[in-house]
């Protein structure tokens, strides 16, 4: 394992430090419980959101907060749900007596750690609301699996619903809108390569120099299927069209189309993808009006992408193009 | 038979030994506890039962042998599954600290149980399991270690047996049901997204509450 850290133990810890000092003064990093808040926070007034989830997906989530995103992020250990206690404190503290938003990846972990926090937030007297976003195709939804994951969808959702609440929305209606862009959206996503967790010190799972694994999800959990690796242009049909069938998105809609890095692939090769999704999606009559590539919701060094389609109405794409002002999304601020 | 050289209640002093016994357990097995979950899961299994037991044994301070006999076991129940809540994270965390808190509202100030009283506090804490994870038996998850040791906790006392009888028994179902996930296909939990590839791997969860309730064994009867 060779990686750009001081001890593996360490690494949450050294990674919100070095957070703290790079972005003074835009974000305020809370240890004993780790949390991450705006500077600004509470906005009086205004729904608090607050999300979180294992580290190792960086920007997601504490480079989202800011004015038009997040009030708070919740950083777990690598991989791993943060606490109870953390998501008690950052509610706490970022409610701005309008109550708040938790924004929940459909991990186990994350759900149950997630809910314990709620009883705990409700037991001190706090109004908020959760929602949890689903949105990987690869994943069969049945009684006979944990669901489907919640990956590329959170980014779009907190983004959305955050400049929601900048508005003055009120609780409900910023939680309905988190479940519109949920039910809207659907993911999918490819590994070339697995990740290597600082504490492991080795790759999560082992796959082949010709191989991938289609469905991955974003901690190298594996996916629908192992196949040799094919061009761009063939991985690129077999997300979109696992995406598309399944809202499904049809001739005439208008779609915002995000291309995520899973932290390992160079952005050459996420413009090569989102240009064979155009392609794709023109082939459908299926408007791309809104765009989004980059490394937002990563899998430490995994090597690979994911696409994410969310169906726009002009509610959408108003609130997707308000200001937002975080490290790791920032326009019209 | 030996049971007359154990004591034949639960107390304070042996679930403290017990707890302490269990981190190092946990600590001794980290590597194999991680290689479990590795092969279904996420690879953090041992890390993180690590790191919260080891929490776990610095709150239980005190003398190396335990608190005094008339300590309620509520309180020490409670502060267990608080500090796993909060230093284990992930699915393992809110499951084992369920476990422990609903045992301390069963156990409240007693600072005694007796075998059939321990098998009632234990059925409370896997129901906790159960209600937090939504777990159902053969779902490939811990509760199939759980589930049946709770059961035959309660037979034993029920026929009479001692506290270390029924803990051993306790632990052979725990063991049978660990064993038993291997031919399972997960049905929650990261390793349901395997599908059929999760059968064919022993359940990390299962594992480490087999851990669990071996430990008990040799010394939750016998705190010295």
């Amino acid at each position: 394992m060779k990686k750009l850290i001081n001890r593996p133990e360490d690494v949450v810890r050294d990674e919100l430090a070095g957070i703290a000092l790079a972005h003074a003064g835009r974000l305020v990093v809370h240890t004993d419980p780790h949390w991450i808040a705006r500077a600004d926070a509470p906005v009086a007034g205004k729904v608090a959101l607050v999300s979180g989830g294992g580290s190792g997906h960086e920007p997601l989530h504490g480079g989202f907060v800011g004015p038009g995103m997040l009030d708070a992020a919740c950083p777990g250990e690598v991989f791993t749900s943060p606490t109870p206690d953390q998501m008690l404190a950052a509610t706490q503290a970022v409610d701005g007596g309008a109550g708040s938003l938790h924004i929940v990846k459909n991990y186990t972990g994350d759900v149950m750690n997630f809910e314990m926090a709620a009883d705990l937030a409700r037991d001190e007297g706090l109004s908020l609301e959760q929602v949890v976003i689903d949105d990987d195709v690869a994943v069969k939804d049945s009684l006979y699996t944990a669901g489907r994951r919640g990956v590329g969808a959170t980014l779009l959702a907190e983004k959305i619903c955050g400049a929601a609440a900048e508005e003055g929305r009120p609780l409900a209606g910023v939680a309905g809108l988190c479940r519109k862009v949920n039910e809207t959206s659907r993911s999918m996503g490819v590994a070339l390569t697995s990740c290597t967790t600082p504490m492991a010190g080795r790759p999560t799972f082992g796959l082949g120099d010709d191989e991938m694994e289609v469905g991955v999800g974003i901690h190298g959990e594996p996916g629908r299927e192992r196949r040799p690796v094919t061009s761009a242009r063939e991985v690129v049909e077999t997300l979109a069209e696992a995406v598309v069938d399944d809202l499904p998105y049809r001739s005439g809609d208008g779609v915002l189309a995000f291309v995520n890095g899973m932290g390992g692939t160079p952005l050459m090769e996420l413009y090569i993808v989102y240009g064979e999704l155009h392609h794709f999606l023109e082939e459908r009559g299926i408007t791309i009006a809104r765009t989004l590539v980059g490394s937002y919701v990563t899998s430490l060094d995994m090597a690979g992408c994911s696409i994410t389609l969310l169906r726009l109405d002009d509610e959408l794409t108003r609130l997707w193009d308000a200001p937002v002002d975080t490290p790791g999304l920032r326009w019209g601020a | 038979m030996s049971a007359a050289a154990h004591a034949d209640v639960v107390t304070a002093a042996g679930v403290t030994v017990w707890l302490r016994a269990f981190a190092a357990e946990v600590a001794t097995r980290r590597d194999e506890l991680t290689a479990l979950d590795a092969a279904i899961g996420d690879a953090d299994h041992g890390v993180n039962m690590d790191r919260g037991m080891q929490a776990v044994a610095a709150k239980l301070a005190g003398p190396a042998d335990g608190p005094a006999q008339d300590v309620p076991l509520g309180p020490l129940f409670k502060t267990a599954g608080m500090t796993l809540v909060s230093t284990v994270g992930g699915a393992a965390g809110p499951l084992y600290g369920t476990l422990f808190l609903e045992m301390g509202k069963a156990a409240a100030d007693r600072t005694t149980l007796t075998a059939a009283e321990w098998a009632g506090v234990v059925s409370a804490g896997v129901a906790g399991v159960q209600m937090r994870g939504k777990a159902e038996p053969d779902d490939k998850t811990m509760v199939d270690a759980l589930l049946p040791a709770a059961e035959a906790l309660r037979a034993a006392a029920g026929s009479g047996a001692s506290l270390a009888e029924a803990l051993s028994a306790a632990a052979d179902a725990a063991e049978a049901g660990m064993r038993a996930t291997t031919p399972l296909v997960a049905r929650k939990g990261r390793a349901s997204y395997l599908g059929e590839r999760s059968a064919g791997h022993q359940d990390p969860g299962a594992t480490s509450s087999w851990l669990l309730l071996e430990t008990a064994v040799r010394t939750l009867a016998d705190p010295t």
